[in-house]
């Protein structure tokens, strides 16, 4: 039945043995755990690494909390916030045998600091950390020692220490940046072509760009390890298969797992929703991902707020919907920032209309208030490789008009996107850049995973911006509230302060929360859709 | 019964727009030893009538009536297959360009000994040394060596030469010969003629020559049968035809003749007009449009066709005309004129 | 003759060269035009969210701060001379012809390329065997049965090979034959010959019939034409009168003149082939050259992508010379000079 792993384990099984095929439609990343930042390969790596935390496994609203891992507990914060400990496990190998200790994870983290050999991954611990000041990476800088960030004060103590008060630090630590890396096996940016594994699966072959092979790793002790059931003999991983084919295999069976796990493509969605028997096999999940339209407060006459808040009113939130795909493809109607799937996240909805079809009167009020009584002119910018993205600018378009608002659609590639166009500050000046289309998932499900990196007006810069349109110093200081509040009840208060503020400020219109529509593989057992990976949870999984 | 009888041929083609009669109730002998020139426009049936003759025609979208009889068979009637085995080996073809007649991408030898090898079973070796001598007798200077050369290679007359040599590398007993000077210079062409005789006389060959000009055949044959719309329209001895030519039409051609003293564009007696089109043929006799004398037939012209029929010794004319203002056009009009050179 | 060659190869280089600074200043040069600075260059090569600090450094690292004509000297050299490589704990020697690393995966691009080349090669030569068999029986049968119901049928289909798009028949037939009736292997099944020569073959069918589909369409058709041609030539006629057989005179004589112009068609179809069948191994997920292509371009990853574009206008270029020599062997009449 559709939806049956969302909330319970999809045909169970302790039994072990078999393949599991998987296949990706792009390349990874990469398989260095320093060096990779999407959702699918922080969940898929915990076959070959472990980390200090990680998600707690299967379906239910749990799976968006976190659980220890390498660590024997979570992690103990200073009462200032800025210093975590955390202790590690004994009896940790890696799979040539050798022990796995704290100065591995210290190592792990602090080589991951090098950007220019690891441009991929995150940088929050970059960010967070107190690194010392002529430290360069372990590579450039061998000498210098990084125990002012972190440091193993024995072999089973790691020691974070941070710059300022960090709450969600056990959400960070379930990153691959701490899966440990064992020092005289280290090859810099080459080491993804042969990474130790410290997980229930090592790499038997691995092809970059083309495939791999994992298989048991017997230096593994399930009795440390109370999250991985490791159920399969061997993982078998196609790269860059093409998409439409991707989901045509996942549908007859011939793979089991589509990587990813971002949904199918749209051609498969024509024929899985009609067809029953197809759509059973399914689960539609809401994801912890906004699509959205910044409203940029950059440009005339959008700097004042009332005319913000017309483009609100005056939105079409059904019409949106639809250009996004519709309830089952695309999304939940989202009337506020933050998605369900956010710990703590409330639902609220500052510009309800009737049918959420917009509300002509209002709009036409807030724009007399804002001194257009006739409406203005603007533009829109879009992702033109995204069809997605073009129909809600059109959407947006035509219930704009309804109240005089003019806008004119521009649709930008992708990969220049937030370089060169709706993310360059110069870009949206010059060009008087009032709309822009934007999307936005989480790193992890808590507030600041979420919002952060999109409201925080202190991290726009000249170019390659995530955050396009909310400069409020009022947001900020909710951030920094929110951001060193170590009770976690309060914290969440905090982030739904930071989204009414948002809201209020009318520069961000949400469209819909995000769901996507998996498909469970043949013969696949164990299956579950855990929220912190907002994923099916890989390291669940085995095969009939 | 001669060597070669074709009687009442009629080759036509349905197309389209209509019935195409190219050859429409020829008929002809001819006897081993002998030389018949066939001579008319482009398009009067000659061309077909050879190839109608080597059964090239068979299995298109010819109809053949009337009957060929060679040497005692009779052609039209036979399987393809054995119609194939008499060709190149019993009757032989010289065509009229070489260059293009011959294959480009193999070599002079090559294809002799093609031709060859098909009717005899020999060796390549042998066959090869068939073909250079062959290209010997042809009048190839260095023929073990220009054996290799590819068509290109040769120069027109060269090329003719070889083809000549292929046509006869079986001793055939017909040889057809299709405008075969016409692609070359005219020292050339004298060349060609002196070795197609030279050589019917040691082959004792039955030989066609085929052409639309009457200056080819003046040396060369016995008889000249004059062909226009696809009928013979006068057929005589060599001397009855230049001598003694009755009909309009073999007039014009004989005013048509290019000769060594005059430019080639230059004609005495032009014939007027076109030549008809085979599938409306016109009414009557065929060539009246053309005809300067149309109008004395007694309106018969384009009415009745005439019959063809015997004046004297197997000269043949098909024309309306009495007899005697024929003779007395030729002798007053045409003659006087063709003469003034 | 040894001349010929050497001139022709010495023209290939220039070729090679133009091709390749094309290639990199449409890399570099146009986004230039566009106002792209070195850091909205580097910011494709950097992951998710990547700070000011990480692009500015790739952008260094990459080389992206140094003039165009410094970054295709040091690519040349490269070529030329070879290159190294700081992987972060070391420095590998790339020798030459060194294409240098992806920009993204941080992988020697040579050997990549030449890991993926039997994948094409198979591919092309297999497609090749069974197009050149098919199109050509076709285009002969129809040319000697022009106006026939085989001619009709067989013409009309080829005309939707030509039309059809590969990822269209390809799609179309894998869902057909893959996943509807199990007879062939599902896309991104690949085994080397070497491994297994059966099962090599059984991977590759349903690509091979699929692009064969393509060109057999268009081979089909230009024989038929070219037959139709040959057939009415003079010296189709002396040899039948020869006494030669129909099916000698079709075969020795018609077809040998017929196929000539084919095989300049041949030469560069297949020189592009070898060089990557895009559509074809996207669709069929077969790692060959083509596959490479599609994805360098799609991450702009301009170490691959122009080591895969130098890769497949070599083969063209090696194709088109192997083409004219073979000319001047099929076709006495052609002088090489």
């Amino acid at each position: 039945m559709a939806n049956t792993a969302l909330t319970q384990t999809y045909n169970p099984s302790t039994k072990k043995g078999g393949t599991l095929k998987a296949a990706h439609s792009a390349d990874w990343d990469s398989l260095d755990p320093a060096d990779t930042y999407y959702g699918y390969s922080f969940n898929f790596g915990r076959y070959y690494w472990r980390t200090l935390t990680t998600y707690k496994t299967g379906a239910g609203p749990d799976g968006n909390t976190v659980v220890p891992d390498l660590a024997e507990g979570l992690g103990q914060p200073s009462p200032d916030g800025k210093t975590w400990t955390y202790k590690i496990k004994s009896g940790l190998k890696f799979e040539d045998g050798s022990p796995i200790t704290a100065k591995d994870v210290a190592y792990a983290v602090a080589r991951s600091f090098d950007k220019e050999t690891f441009p991929h991954g995150p940088s929050y611990l970059n960010e967070l950390l107190d690194w010392p000041k002529d430290f360069k990476g372990v590579y450039k800088t061998p000498d210098v020692d990084y125990k002012s960030a972190v440091e193993a004060t024995d072999d089973t103590t790691v020691v974070f220490h941070l710059k300022k008060p960090f709450a969600s630090m056990d959400y960070v630590v379930q990153m691959p940046m701490t899966a440990p890396v064992p020092k005289d096996k280290d090859t810099g940016a080459k080491y993804k072509e042969k990474v130790v594994s410290s997980g229930p699966y090592k790499f038997e072959t691995n092809e970059i760009g083309k495939r791999f092979t994992l298989v048991r790793n017997d230096q593994w002790d399930p009795a440390t390890d109370p999250n991985r059931p490791a159920l399969p003999d061997r993982i078998e991983v196609q790269l860059n298969v093409n998409a439409d084919d991707l989901d045509n295999q996942l549908i007859s069976g011939s793979i089991q797992l589509d990587i990813p796990g971002t949904g199918m493509q749209p051609a498969a969605l024509g024929k899985v929703l009609p067809d029953p028997a197809l759509k059973a096999r399914t689960d539609n999940p809401t994801i912890p991902r906004l699509w959205y339209v910044s409203v940029i407060p950059e440009n005339k006459p959008l700097d004042n707020i009332a005319c913000r808040k017309a483009v609100m009113w005056a939105a079409d939130r059904v019409a949106n919907q639809t250009a996004f795909g519709g309830p089952v493809a695309g999304g939940e109607i989202a009337t506020n920032v933050m998605p369900p799937p956010i710990v703590g996240q409330e639902k609220f909805d500052l510009y309800a209309t009737p049918e959420n079809k917009g509300d002509v009167e209002k709009a036409k009020q807030a724009l007399a208030e804002c001194g257009q009584p006739n409406g203005f002119a603007t533009t829109m910018t879009f992702r033109s490789d995204r069809p997605r993205e073009k129909a809600l600018a059109e959407a947006m378009q035509q219930a704009l008009a309804r109240v005089g608002i003019k806008l004119t659609l521009k649709g930008f590639p992708s990969a220049a996107y937030f370089s060169d166009y709706a993310g360059n500050v110069n870009y949206v000046k010059e060009n008087g850049i009032g709309l822009a289309t934007h999307g936005w998932g989480s790193d992890w499900p808590d507030g600041y995973g979420f919002m952060q990196a999109i409201v925080d007006s202190r991290t726009i810069r000249d170019a390659g911006n995530y955050n396009l349109s909310v400069k409020n110093p009022e947001v900020d200081k909710l951030i920094d509230q929110a951001s060193a509040e170590l009770d976690a009840t309060a914290r969440a208060k905090l982030w739904v302060e930071v989204d009414k503020k948002v809201m209020e400020d009318a520069s961000i219109l949400p469209v819909v929360w995000a769901k996507s529509l998996l498909m469970r593989g043949k013969g696949v057992t164990n299956l579950a859709y855990n929220e912190g990976q907002s994923m099916y949870d890989y390291v669940l999984l085995g095969v009939e | 019964m001669n060597f070669l009888d074709v009687k009442d041929l009629k080759i036509h083609f349905p197309t389209d727009d209509g019935l195409v009669r190219s050859v429409d109730g020829l008929s002809f002998g001819l006897e081993r030893g002998k030389t018949l020139g066939i001579v008319g426009e482009s398009g009067s049936g000659k061309s077909v009538t050879s190839l109608g003759i080597l059964g090239l025609h068979k299995g298109g979208r010819a109809r053949l009536s009337g009957e060929i009889w060679l040497d005692g068979e009779e052609l039209i009637g036979a399987s393809s297959e054995h119609v194939r085995r008499l060709r190149g080996k019993k009757m032989a073809m010289i065509f009229q360009d070489p260059l293009s007649s011959m294959h480009p991408f193999y070599t002079v030898g090559h294809q002799i000994i093609e031709a060859y090898r098909i009717h005899n079973d020999v060796s390549k070796q042998v066959a090869r040394k068939h073909a250079i001598d062959m290209l010997g007798r042809v009048g190839i200077p260095e023929p073990a060596r220009r054996v290799d050369s590819y068509p290109h290679e040769f120069s027109g007359g060269m090329r003719q030469r070889a083809m000549i040599a292929m046509a006869l590398s079986c001793d055939p007993e017909l040889l057809i010969a299709d405008e075969p000077t016409t692609a070359l210079d005219v020292t050339v062409q004298a060349q060609i003629l002196d070795l197609m005789r030279d050589l019917q006389r040691e082959f004792n060959s039955a030989l066609i020559i085929i052409t639309h000009d009457l200056g080819v055949v003046a040396e060369l044959s016995d008889d000249i049968l004059v062909m226009y719309g696809g009928k013979c329209v006068e057929y005589g001895t060599t001397e009855d035809i230049f001598y003694r030519p009755e009909h309009p039409y073999t007039w014009g051609l004989l005013g048509s003749m290019p000769r060594l003293d005059r430019e080639p564009t230059e004609r005495l007696l032009p014939i007027k007009g076109s030549p008809p089109s085979l599938i409306n043929v016109p009414p009557g006799c065929a060539f009246h449009p053309r005809c300067p004398y149309a109008e004395r037939t007694k309106g018969k012209a384009d009415t009745e066709v005439p019959a063809l029929a015997e004046t004297e010794g197997g000269h043949l004319v098909r024309c309306h005309l009495d007899r005697a203002e024929r003779q007395s056009l030729w002798e007053n009009e045409i003659k006087p004129v063709l003469e003034t050179q | 003759m040894v001349t010929y060659i050497i001139r022709r190869l010495i023209g290939a280089v220039a070729m090679l060269i133009v091709i390749s600074m094309v290639t990199f200043g449409i890399f570099f040069v146009v986004p230039q035009w566009a106002g792209a600075t070195p850091e909205a260059l580097a910011s494709r090569y950097v992951g998710r969210a990547a700070t000011p600090e990480t692009v500015a450094l790739i952008a260094e690292r990459l080389g992206f701060n140094d003039p165009v004509v410094v970054q295709y000297g040091r690519f040349v050299k490269g070529l030329v001379a070879g290159a190294e490589y700081d992987y972060g704990a070391g420095v590998e020697q790339c020798p030459a012809p060194c294409f240098g690393y992806s920009f993204i995966s941080g992988q020697p691009v040579w050997p990549d390329l030449v890991d993926r080349m039997p994948v094409t090669f198979s591919l092309a030569i297999g497609a090749a065997i069974l197009w050149v068999l098919a199109g050509i029986s076709v285009g002969v049968l129809s040319a000697l049965r022009r106006g026939s119901f085989f001619d009709r049928l067989s013409m009309g289909t080829a005309l939707a090979g030509v039309s059809l798009p590969i990822f269209f028949t390809g799609m179309i037939s894998l869902v057909v034959f893959s996943y509807g009736l199990g007879w062939t292997p599902p896309g991104g099944a690949w085994t080397d010959f070497t491994v297994n020569p059966a099962q090599w073959a059984y991977n590759l069918l349903l690509p091979w019939i699929t692009l064969a589909f393509l060109f057999a369409a268009t081979y089909a058709r230009l024989t038929r034409a070219g037959m139709l041609e040959t057939m009415g030539e003079d010296y189709i006629r002396t040899a039948r009168a020869k006494g030669l057989r129909e099916n000698q005179v079709v075969v020795r004589h018609g077809l040998r003149a017929a196929l000539t112009p084919l095989l300049t068609l041949f030469g560069i179809d297949f020189g592009l082939l070898i060089g990557g069948a895009v559509l074809t191994e996207t669709t069929y997920t077969l790692p060959g050259l083509g596959q490479f292509a599609i994805l360098a371009i799609r991450n702009q990853d301009l170490p691959q992508v122009m080591g895969v574009v130098l890769v497949a206008a070599g083969f063209v270029v090696v194709a088109s010379l192997v083409v004219d020599l073979l000319y001047a062997v099929v076709d006495p009449r052609v002088r090489l000079s």
